[in-house]
């Protein structure tokens, strides 16, 4: 199986500190891999060079089969509409109704019309589960579980090949975890075909366990565990055995 | 000697951080001039800040410049009423507002108005993290956010100011001639005699080059905001003082520069 992304010995420093130390690994195409660790451990630091928004002290990322140093800003921004991202607190544009926050990247970066804008916006919804009443709502008026299903519409609006999931069942009930977690899931069956792969940046052990195929454990910098799903809940390392217990 | 010492640090303290943030002020600005040249351009999203900034400004612009015309033309009159030189109130009020009043009134007003909202819309954006979702989704925050309000502001100041030269010499008129009884004929005749296209075209370009830094300074300090509401609320209050200031300080020499070359 092809990786999507490849980091090869990628470290990051800012000053003294040490925030990625000596990074090699794949993220294989087409799978969900969830990176696990403790806060501080850089895992926001890793979404932001996968993003190519910092870039590596030293070392080499490729992410679908590009070396992301040799893109200068223009490239960059045309790269990153290869990527899907759901964020923490879903990031919604305040300013727009949930229906035109979905809209946004199609209006942007596309030349569809509005009657297609509508019916693509309509089935993304629909996808993610949102009730037709919350179509004309402001952020502020959704619940979080809602933003965060606005947010994955959003993201997947462009069709990306890499959805990036930062934290996404932080702040949410048992039960709308329960229903984020699922759709990550169902989100990258139903777009099995075209390979996308998902990363999951997270802390939640259980949802991690339930919806991943590969788990990367970081700890200060540095992969701790990199296995499937059963490996790493069958790892003898004392760290992840603590973290699981948690 | 200690307390010297103390004092001497925070001194210098304070310089480097004022050149600090000058140095990120002026790599802030050459983003916007390096995404406003380049494609898209978002006519919608200009439109919609020539609206807020020009049009929602008018009424406030309308009150402050018809009292200011009318308490100037007031107190210039009891000014020169002894040496009998009352019929020179309306071009003394119209250069005045022309040259000067016009566009460092207009200017405090945007900078207090718009500058403030500026900084609270796009630090609140950048502490909800919708700043990230911009970059992520390929789109650059400068570029869709700071140069539509910068070329907004640029646009709508020489319109207030216009607005506010017209408005002020109405109050003047109706203060001078039908309040305190100047003979209305020698008010236009001298008004004709003295005003000059180069002194409307002075303000105008002054209000300009204030739009321009009103714009500037109310986007860098929303863009500057750390941390959560708090953030919001310093970097809106530093939008404002810093916007009203520079206004001020910026009248006189793009006074200076204007009077070698107008």
């Amino acid at each position: 199986m092809a990786d999507a992304i490849t980091f090869k010995n990628v470290t990051k420093t800012y000053g003294d500190a040490t925030v990625l130390n000596n990074l090699t690994f794949g993220i294989n195409e087409g799978q969900i891999t969830t990176i696990l660790g403790f806060s501080g451990a850089g895992k926001s630091t890793l979404m932001k060079h996968i993003l190519g928004l910092t870039h590596p002290t030293s070392g080499k990322i490729t992410s679908l089969g590009i070396d992301m140093e040799t893109l200068d800003e223009l490239g960059l921004r045309e790269f990153r509409r290869n990527f899907g991202m759901v964020f923490q607190y879903a990031a919604l544009f305040d300013f727009l109704t949930a229906f035109e926050n979905v809209a946004f990247p199609l209006r942007e970066f596309t030349k569809m019309k509005e009657s297609e804008i509508k019916a693509k916006v309509t089935e993304l919804m629909q996808a993610v589960e949102l009730v037709p009443e919350s179509w004309q709502r402001l952020p502020s008026e959704l619940s979080g579980g809602m933003r965060k299903r606005v947010g994955l519409a959003r993201a997947l609006s462009l069709e990306p090949r890499i959805m990036l999931y930062d934290e996404p069942t932080s702040g949410l009930d048992p039960i709308s975890t329960q229903v984020v977690s699922d759709l990550i899931v169902s989100t990258a069956k139903q777009n099995a075909q075209r390979k996308l792969t998902s990363l999951v940046i997270s802390h939640d052990v259980r949802a991690s366990l339930r919806i991943s195929d590969h788990i990367m454990f970081l700890e200060k910098g540095q992969i701790v565990e990199y296995s499937t799903v059963e490996g790493f809940r069958n790892s003898k390392n004392p760290v992840i055995r603590r973290f699981l217990e948690l | 000697m200690t307390f010297v010492r103390t004092y001497v640090e925070g001194i210098g303290a304070s310089i480097l951080g004022l050149l600090a943030g000058l140095g990120r002020f002026s790599q802030f600005m050459g983003k916007v001039f390096f995404w406003g040249a380049h494609p898209p351009v978002r006519i919608k999203l200009l439109m919609d800040q020539l609206y807020f900034i020009g049009n929602k400004s008018l009424f406030i612009v309308g009150l402050t410049s018809l009292f200011s015309g009318a308490v100037f033309a007031l107190q210039m009159y009891l000014g020169i009423k002894a040496i009998n030189m009352d019929s020179i109130v309306g071009p003394v009020v119209a250069i005045s507002l022309a040259k000067e009043l016009a566009p460092v009134f207009a200017g405090l007003v945007v900078a207090g108005r718009c500058g403030s909202a500026m900084a609270a819309q796009i630090g609140s954006m950048k502490v909800t993290e919708q700043l990230d979702a911009l970059e992520v989704m390929g789109i650059n925050p400068h570029q869709y956010l700071a140069v539509p309000r910068v070329v907004g502001a640029t646009l709508s100041m020489p319109l207030l100011c216009g607005i506010f030269m017209l408005i002020g010499n109405f109050g003047s008129w109706l203060v001078g001639v039908h309040v305190l009884g100047i003979d209305e004929v020698m008010y236009f005749q001298k008004l004709s005699d003295f005003m000059r296209l180069g002194h409307v075209a002075e303000g105008l370009i002054k209000a300009a080059a204030f739009g321009f830094l009103i714009g500037m300074i109310g986007t860098y300090h929303g863009f500057e905001v750390r941390g959560g509401a708090e953030g919001v609320g310093k970097g809106t209050n530093l939008a404002v003082v810093w916007g009203m200031v520079t206004v001020l300080v910026s009248d006189y020499f793009i006074s200076s520069f204007l009077a070698k070359i107008l």
